[in-house]
């Protein structure tokens, strides 16, 4: 499958042509808060209330498709989360704590784990297959497996991953300390703005998985589930042909060649 | 496209553990909902509870303790699915079975649990609380695929109530690309407060017991339910088939179906197409049919515009209730039995229907030879599966 565009948002690498000059080593990384992003493509009702998750998500999905040729509309979609929205979690958690027990019902239908797809399929009018999926840390590998195979299907998949931060007091138990999002939109046939060539392997034990080089990108990576995607981000940046391996469910990782197109 | 074989299923749901209790109590129409209050819910209404889910996991799985996961470990150890699941690994290696979940709240219950008792002094949860083995969306498929001794590729698909069909299209492309050679399909949810008070502060909870297609109509009944499905690749050794599936998206509402149908029309002309037949080829559909009015109205003008008014349909939540991120396994493994046992189901708890509806809505069971299955299933954010179950002819 061919990449066609990358987007990215997260701490000091709050683009892709930013953060493709960090992880090519032409500019030295410095960690900066992302500015507040407004969505572009959501009406402004919606862009005042839509939740931060969704905001994460919608900034580098937007930013992805401007890039290629194809209309938002017509992309199949794979948007992969560890967490979602724990935010609503928390207050409809507390909620349910309280002898009243008042549920918000705009909460609870923005608490499905695909209200990121759902609100983007509804932003873009996208009416093709859309797959939402969890795979804890390796939410990133998980959706590239399922978006390659969804290109048996479809000419071009949108692929998202995204997380945010946790509120007090569910931090402690899942410790994401950053809010960070990528999206790729990959297709089955090359086109005009192919930027690789991927080629998976299926999960197999044995390889390590492949890691930063750099203390601050590497604690990058582990910061959040999304930032799985840097070292095959940094092969894309680097136009260099390789193999990166990316942790997969149950002590194994998936094997990614990738060959860079210029 | 290339049929996968279905060697082995199981269900357990408020009609009982396992495939048989299912196949009888259609039968003998009996339901599994219940007018009871579920846990310390205060809310009135009827509730399809699944029996025994207080005892422990056992102590090697203690860290996934939940309501989720207990479901789960029940389910997989009914009709010889487990040894089946086993016997597969041996066949084609830990590696080369892929496992796909569904699941809408996963262990949400166990967070519900913790913030009862969080200190509020400090704002902290209880030590005993894991998220990631027991809240977090993934849990489930992590410990079925834990459970089973596999490492290949695992993922849980969450799309609210269209999830555990989604997963039998994730599996079929999964195969057809070579990620693996087989794979465990599922689906578990579990009756937790944050669905029941959620879909009430929708409005969408009947305080009658669900009624599809009827004309009085008031909603849905919340259900749980885990089931699970071996596919592998067809060598003419399987009796039931997956012959076809569709997905599309509203693009309409985050809760509410697009009024006309249009995404569940094309969810189950793609399950046709993929299947190589047409809508004179399918014997029933199961439908997705809540019991709101909203839903089986917009379902209806989709299945009417494609089948016309002759196909049989049911919706069997009246026996089962609403299961939701289970609600595709479910009634995929219903729609099996329609395949085995030559038996449509009436829709149940539907005493006068609809006037408005126009598809064939089954007010009588009916025996007769089955070959063909369609099911629907269509979730939040406006998310649908169907899919083409068939029997080898």
């Amino acid at each position: 499958m061919f990449v066609e565009a990358v987007g990215i948002a997260a701490s000091g690498l709050p683009d892709w042509l930013s953060a493709a000059t960090v992880l090519r080593g032409d500019t030295a990384y410095a960690a900066c808060a992302l500015a507040p992003y407004q969505p572009q493509m959501l009406s402004p009702n919606e862009r005042r209330r839509v939740m931060p998750a969704v905001r994460q998500a919608f900034r580098v999905a937007e930013e992805a498709v401007a890039q290629t040729t194809h209309r938002a509309a017509d992309l199949a979609t794979v948007f992969a989360s560890s967490e979602a929205d724990l935010e609503i979690l928390h207050r409809i958690s507390s909620a349910l704590s309280e002898p009243s027990r008042v549920v918000s019902p705009t909460d609870f239908h923005n608490s499905v784990h695909n209200a990121a797809a759902g609100y983007w399929t509804i932003a873009v009018g996208a009416r093709r297959a859309s797959v939402t999926l969890c795979a804890y840390d390796c939410g990133f590998s998980a959706a590239l497996m399922e978006a390659s195979t969804l290109l048996l299907d479809e000419e071009a998949v949108l692929a998202v991953v995204y997380d945010v931060p946790p509120p007090i007091p569910m931090l402690e138990k899942r410790p994401i300390a950053v809010a960070a999002s990528v999206a790729l939109v990959l297709a089955r046939r090359r086109g005009p703005t192919a930027l690789a060539q991927l080629e998976l392997e299926s999960p197999r034990p044995g390889a390590r998985e492949t890691v930063m080089e750099g203390r601050c990108l590497e604690e990058l990576r582990q910061g959040n589930p999304a930032l799985r995607a840097l070292p095959l981000l940094s092969a894309i940046a680097r136009r260099q042909r390789s193999t990166i391996y990316l942790e997969s469910a149950g002590d194994t990782t998936t094997g990614i060649h990738v060959s860079p197109l210029s | 496209m290339t049929p996968l074989g279905i060697s082995r299923f199981t269900i357990t749901s408020a009609l009982g553990n396992g495939l048989d209790p299912h196949a009888d109590a259609l039968r003998r129409e009996r339901s599994g909902l219940v007018e009871r209050l579920f846990e310390t819910s205060h809310i009135p209404c009827w509730i399809g509870e699944v029996e025994g889910l207080d005892a422990p996991l056992s102590p090697a799985l203690s860290e996934w303790e939940c309501r989720n996961n207990r479901l789960a470990d029940l389910g997989l150890r009914q009709d010889g699915f487990l040894d089946a699941a086993l016997a597969a690994k041996d066949r084609y290696g830990a590696t080369r079975i892929g496992v796909f979940m569904g699941t809408s709240t996963s262990g949400v219950q166990q967070t519900e649990l913790a913030y009862r008792v969080r200190d509020r002094a400090s704002n902290s949860l209880p030590d005993w609380f894991d998220l990631r083995r027991t809240q977090n969306t993934f849990s489930v498929a992590d410990f079925v695929r834990l459970r089973l001794g596999l490492s290949g590729v695992t993922s849980a698909i969450s799309t609210a109530c269209s999830s555990s069909a989604k997963v039998f299209a994730s599996a079929h492309r999964a195969i057809r690309s070579g990620l693996c050679d087989a794979a465990i399909v599922g689906g578990v949810d579990s009756l937790c407060l944050t669905t029941l008070y959620g879909f009430n502060a929708l409005q969408l909870v009947s305080p009658d017991i669900c009624r599809p297609a009827d004309a009085e109509r008031r909603g849905l009944s919340l259900g749980e339910a885990a089931g699970f499905a071996l596919l592998e690749s067809d060598h003419g050794g399987s009796e039931f088939l997956l012959e076809g599936y569709g997905e599309s998206s509203d693009a309409h509402h985050m809760s509410a179906p697009d009024p006309e149908g249009r995404g569940a029309l094309a969810a189950m002309q793609q399950a046709l197409e993929r299947g190589n037949t047409t809508p004179r080829g399918v014997d029933y559909l199961n439908l997705h049919g809540t019991g709101t009015p909203a839903n089986d109205s917009a379902e209806d003008k989709a299945v009417t515009a494609l089948f016309g008014t002759t196909t049989p349909c049911s919706s069997t939540k009246g026996w089962t209730g609403h299961t939701l991120g289970a609600a595709g396994i479910l009634e995929a493994v219903v729609g099996l039995l329609c395949l085995r046992d030559g038996f449509l189901p009436r829709s149940l708890n539907t005493r006068v229907k609809d006037p408005a509806l126009l598809g064939n809505i089954l007010m009588e069971s009916v025996a007769q030879p089955v070959r063909r299955v369609l099911s629907n299933s269509f979730g939040f954010g406006g998310n649908n599966c169907s899919l083409l179950l068939g029997r080898r002819a």
